[in-house]
């Protein structure tokens, strides 16, 4: 079982396929589950609320890096002293929580990266792993100076520190690159550790990147 | 004064935008500055189209060779800027309906389990 202070933040969007298991799979870790319904079309609500875990509902679609500031507001608020942002389409296997915490447990880390690379484990496919993936980690790179070894990896642990100190206003996909500029910023210890991901579905398309990267340029024009 | 067809057009349009304007005043949807603003302008470009040799003159000040090209040069540039700021615009408005989505969610007594 993990420490009564540790939250799960699982943003949600059209996930009726994985979400079940997601959960239940938690589940037999902790009772500090939240879901960010971001206003899905489809079943998500009804099987999230059957499950008995916390539930909070996006009324307009906002994207994933608005749920997961959503999420980790409300874990903050009922005094979390570790968040970890989890994906709800299966890809990530609750046991290596663990390990993504464990380095904020012994104060070698604010914040704790998963990455799909440091160990074989994870079967990428290789038009995903050298068209998409190594191009972002790149990016991430040059964009944030910040040099990971994987990219747009959602399964992440934050102390609560890092958690106040961060805001993600990246309501999209961009929040991930977002979130390593503001390590930088915020001057945050970081980590990562290896992560297993299984592949179901292809994920982010290639399309999305261009997205990523044109709202990541917009957000350097255009704020302060 | 011979006026081309392009002229005629163009001036029926300025009449109609002012006229547009001059009604928004009149119910109150734009202050009297902005009245003024855009009345100020479709006169402008009344008088540009009705004297076009006018921006010529102008147009070699500058070092532009044909007024025509400033005008263009010119409306280039204010449509990047009036570009950029709805842009800007669009930014803060997407990040105030997030912030306004967000609270309605963690107000909601129905984040109980």
């Amino acid at each position: 079982m993990l420490n009564e202070k540790v939250w799960i933040v699982i943003p949600a969007y059209n996930e009726q396929e994985n979400i079940f298991g997601v959960i239940k799979s938690l589940q037999e870790m902790t009772e500090n589950i939240v879901v960010i319904n971001d206003a899905s079309k489809d079943r998500t609500k009804e099987i999230v609320k059957s499950l008995g875990v916390f539930y909070i509902e996006h009324m307009i679609n906002r994207g994933q890096g608005a749920a997961l500031q959503t999420g980790t507001d409300f874990a903050l608020s009922q005094g979390a002293e570790i968040i970890v942002h989890f994906d709800a389409d299966g890809q990530m296997l609750a046991k290596d929580i663990y390990r993504i915490i464990a380095p904020i447990i012994n104060n070698e880390a604010e914040i704790v990266f998963g990455s799909r690379f440091l160990d074989k484990k994870s079967q990428i496919p290789w038009t995903k792993k050298y068209l998409i993936l190594k191009p972002a980690i790149l990016f991430n790179w040059l964009f944030t100076g910040i040099k990971l070894s994987d990219a747009h990896n959602g399964f992440r642990a934050l102390s609560q520190k890092a958690a106040k100190d961060m805001r993600i206003l990246q309501d999209g996909m961009a929040h991930a690159t977002e979130i390593l500029d503001q390590v930088r910023a915020n001057d945050l210890n970081y980590c990562e550790i290896p992560v297993e991901i299984i592949y179901q579905q292809y994920g982010q398309r290639f399309s999305s990147g261009f997205k990523i990267i044109r709202d990541l340029i917009l957000a350097k024009i255009i704020r302060k | 004064m011979n006026l081309q067809i392009i002229q005629i057009l163009l001036v029926i349009f300025i009449i109609f935008a002012i006229a547009k304007v001059a009604l928004r005043y009149k119910d109150k949807i734009i202050s009297l500055q902005e009245f003024l603003l855009w009345t100020v302008f479709w006169f402008m470009v009344g008088f540009v189209v009705l004297l076009p040799e006018t921006t010529s003159l102008v147009a070699n000040l500058v070092g532009v060779g044909r007024g025509v090209d400033l005008v263009i040069y010119i409306s280039v540039l204010i449509l990047f800027y009036l570009a950029f700021r709805i842009l800007v615009r669009l930014d803060k408005i997407e990040k105030d309906i997030t912030k306004i989505v967000r609270n309605v969610a963690l107000d909601k007594d129905k984040n109980k389990k």
